[in-house]
């Protein structure tokens, strides 16, 4: 009993670490989408904040200087991404795609550069977030049941988990309660109203978008300087795009699609467990398939179960007055 | 004297190559309704989006209450105590009333206090200016009349001392009209001052002070209502003397064309739309159906040519059934459908090609699976040339031409392959009048030629030029029916809002 108890545990666990990025990811997708963006560059702003952070904390030494270095890169990204899309309304698919394939080149490429190790980025000790212990964590985990819930599940993560898990109530609050907010979804909506109740269109969306960013900035920071420690090419891993289906599945509403994203971040923590167990009845499974289980996940949730979702209405629309 | 409330100075605005706004002057006293009339693309809204900021003049100067003013973006306006409706309401629709309200007025970074401070004010205009509506009502799921409640408190909540309203009465039945006219009588007993802009003549001579005609993107006259006509103000808007109502000949009704029995028809969500519905329309004559917009007329229109399957009932065609199929072009009728952008052009194919869809695999206009290119365009310029549609460029795509002149095309091509039964939507909405005077002549000479026609239209003066015989469609249903010389526009109007169904 005690075994399965602790197995869940940490099945949980990883799955809260598996979360963290794609809650990140799914946040900031809600920000721009929400005012009217579409951002389909979710992954490559992740992947160049995971590729900045990773390099200024390898050449400073010091996990803050990457943290600022990831979310200023991913700015920059959001900034060429909004300077395409609204100041020159082009075509959004187009131009996220763009963002993606140039980071997904140039990470690596600069990478190999700098620091001659094929395209990856190894960091000193220390030039990464630690796991905290919270207090009274050793303490209570004798403690039956829910001691051991508190030591594994809880405590034991590093400073950006608990800012993922602070991040959501924050992000619908903004959303939902504050002028910002409600200009938000405005614009989204419908912009014509929003600019003839003087309000400017395109600042709103430039404001969304850098905040996409600067989440986006702290899902990549979260890859290279606190999951792991260094970059290596890839290492989003379609993560971007699973927050994208997680927002969509969960309505373009902040709760149901971190919800979303937990699923995700389970079903990815469940397969690397599965991996090599023989299961009853089937016996082993081959790696591959196990693999992949999330994005089957993706597909059959996308397709079957997420009912009649409403996007906002003017998502992927360049804002131009008529004529 | 006190100074005017809004003074225009030489406006100038240029959309590429057309010159919308030229040197265009205006004087609006304070206090007073002033109407603006103009056909379609004559620069009216271009104007008043101008003065509104959501445009910006290359040229020209504005001043506010006798002050010069520098009005570059919507705030400047509404700072400057002026309020726009918008033709096409600017709502966010899953959005409260109240959220409606908020938006750039919110007061504060937080929502909170500008909840509770909105409240209040909307309670006493509401009361004060009969503009009673429920704050907690989700805007999308208002009628339209409502919703315009909302875009005029939106503005009278941000102080607008000077209202603007772009044809606020299309959506509206002419009951709703006269109640919209008698709560900007109350605006301006106020002291406030509205500017109507509008192509109904009726309403300009019901409802204003002044008016102003604009034609072409100029100003070409300023008027005191009570010194001027419908008929000089039409001639002032098309530059040429024009004939408000076609003559016509009484009809001579022969055999039944279409015969509609028991027809239900259900919309896109399953809801039923057209509730069993029965009519006929003979060899002969127009069937007008008259009704506000939304009301089942464009369900009922889609199933009899074909594109929208009936749930029950039976539409016969010269007394064959047709079961509810896209078959209709080879049964002889044609279809002017209601959206002619959607339904009736592929918008960036040429006119030639626009002009023979759905009838091109004719021998006349196809050999051996390949279209005959040159006959077509042939054709087509005859056509062009015969309804005066502008440019005279069979090749240009449809949506390079006006919308006036892409309902024309439409027109042609439905009306020139002579059919023995025309379907006819709107077949004047956005066009001029110019080209609404030649519609229905054409209409008419269908008629006089013993076509059958049935006319649907939420244009209730187009219905009362046009129809023989008229039917009022109310929630699905033909809540009446009138003929021509017994219709009136009081009675029809109460008719169309669902009232007095048994005093017809």
């Amino acid at each position: 009993m005690d075994g399965l108890w602790l197995q869940s545990l940490l099945l949980a666990d990883s799955t809260v670490r598996l979360a963290t990025p794609l809650v990140f990811c799914a946040l900031a997708g809600l920000l721009s989408e929400r005012a009217g963006i579409v951002n389909i560059a979710l992954e490559g702003k992740m992947l160049g904040g995971a590729f900045a952070a990773a390099s200024a904390a390898a050449v400073s030494g010091s996990a803050w200087v990457g943290l600022l270095a990831g979310i200023g890169f991913a700015c920059a990204l959001a900034l060429v991404l909004g300077f395409a899309t609204i100041t020159h309304r082009g075509e959004q698919v187009v131009s996220g795609v763009a963002i993606n394939i140039v980071v997904a080149g140039l990470g690596p490429t600069l990478a190999d550069a700098w620091f001659g190790q094929a395209g990856r980025i190894p960091l000193p000790g220390g030039a990464r977030f630690a796991p905290i212990d919270l207090p009274g964590a050793v303490e209570l985990a004798g403690v039956p049941v829910l001691g051991p819930f508190y030591a594994e599940v809880v405590s034991g993560h590093n400073l950006l988990v608990y800012l993922a898990v602070l991040a959501v109530p924050t992000i619908a609050w903004i959303v939902a309660k504050t002028r910002f907010g409600l200009r938000l979804r405005a614009v989204g909506e419908n912009p014509e109203a929003v600019d003839t109740a003087g309000v400017r269109v395109e600042g709103m969306r430039y404001r969304a978008l850098l905040l996409a960013g600067v989440l986006c900035g702290l899902a990549g920071a979260y890859l290279s300087i606190a999951q792991n420690a260094g970059f290596i090419r890839d290492m989003t891993a379609g993560k971007g795009f699973l927050a994208l289906a997680a927002l969509i599945f969960g309505k373009w509403r902040p709760v149901p699609a971190v919800l979303a994203c937990l699923l995700f971040a389970f079903a990815d923590a469940a397969q690397v467990r599965l991996q090599g167990t023989p299961l009853p009845l089937v016996g082993t499974v081959p790696t591959q398939a196990i693999q992949a289980l999330p994005y089957l996940l993706t597909i059959l949730l996308l397709a079957g179960f997420v009912g009649r979702a409403v996007a906002p209405r003017s998502l992927g629309r360049p804002y131009v007055k008529d004529r | 004297m006190p100074a005017p409330a809004v003074e225009l100075r030489g406006i100038t605005k240029r959309f590429g190559p057309v010159l919308a706004n030229d040197r265009v002057d205006l004087l609006v006293e304070a206090g007073t309704i002033h109407g603006i009339v103009g056909e379609n693309g004559a620069g009216k809204s271009t104007l008043m989006n101008i003065l509104y900021g959501y445009y910006r003049a290359d040229a020209g100067t504005v001043a506010i209450d006798g002050e010069p003013r520098r009005i570059g973006r919507p705030i400047d306006a509404i700072r400057a105590g002026i309020g726009m409706v918008h033709q096409h309401f600017m709502l966010v629709e899953p959005f409260t009333v109240l959220e409606n309200m908020l938006l750039g007025a919110e007061g504060g970074p937080l929502l909170a206090s500008g909840v509770a401070r909105l409240r209040a004010s909307l309670a006493r205009l509401g009361r004060e200016h009969g503009l009673e509506v429920d704050p907690d009502a989700r805007v999308g799921d208002l009628p339209v009349g409502l919703q315009q409640r909302v875009e005029i408190l939106k503005a009278l909540c941000r102080g607008a001392r000077v209202l603007i309203l772009d044809e606020p009465t299309g959506v509206l039945t002419p009951q709703e009209a006269d109640e919209l006219f008698a709560i900007l009588a109350g605006l301006r007993a106020q002291g406030r001052t509205v500017v109507l802009i509008t192509h109904k003549l009726r309403e300009v001579m019901a409802a204003t002070d002044r008016v102003s005609v604009m034609r072409g993107g100029r100003m070409v006259a300023h008027r005191r209502t009570s010194e001027t006509s419908r008929e000089e103000l039409a001639e002032l808007m098309v530059g040429r003397k024009v004939q408000m109502r076609p003559d016509r000949r009484p009809a001579r009704p022969g055999r039944p064309v279409l015969e509609v029995r028991g027809l239900e028809v259900a919309d896109d969500r399953g809801v039923p739309r057209v509730k069993s519905v029965t009519f006929e329309v003979r060899a002969g004559e127009i069937v007008g159906i008259a009704g506000v917009a939304g009301n089942g007329q464009s369900e009922l229109l889609e199933a009899i040519a074909g594109i929208r399957a009936p749930t029950r009932g039976e539409i016969r065609i010269d007394g064959r059934s047709v079961g509810g199929s896209a078959e209709g072009r080879p049964r002889g009728f044609g279809h002017v459908p209601e959206d002619r952008l959607r339904m009736g052009l592929v918008p960036d194919l040429p006119a030639c090609e626009n002009a023979v869809l759905g009838y091109h695999r004719r021998p006349d206009y196809v050999t051996s699976g390949l279209l005959r290119r040159r006959r077509i365009v042939e054709i087509c310029s005859g056509w062009l040339e015969r309804y005066d549609i502008r440019p005279r460029a069979p090749m240009l795509p449809a949506i390079a031409f006006s919308g006036g002149n892409q309902q024309k095309l439409v027109v042609a091509r439905e009306l020139e392959h002579d059919p023995e039964l025309l379907l006819v939507g709107q077949p004047t909405r956005g066009v001029d009048i110019g080209a609404i005077e030649f519609i229905h002549g054409r209409l008419l000479a269908m008629r006089d030629a013993g076509k059958a026609v049935l006319l649907v239209s939420v244009e209730l003066d187009e219905i009362l030029a046009l129809a023989d015989r008229i039917l009022v469609m109310f929630d699905g249903r033909i809540v009446g029916e009138l003929p021509a010389e017994r219709a009136e526009e009081r009675r029809i109007g109460l008719l169309m809002a669902g009232i007095a169904a048994e005093a017809a």
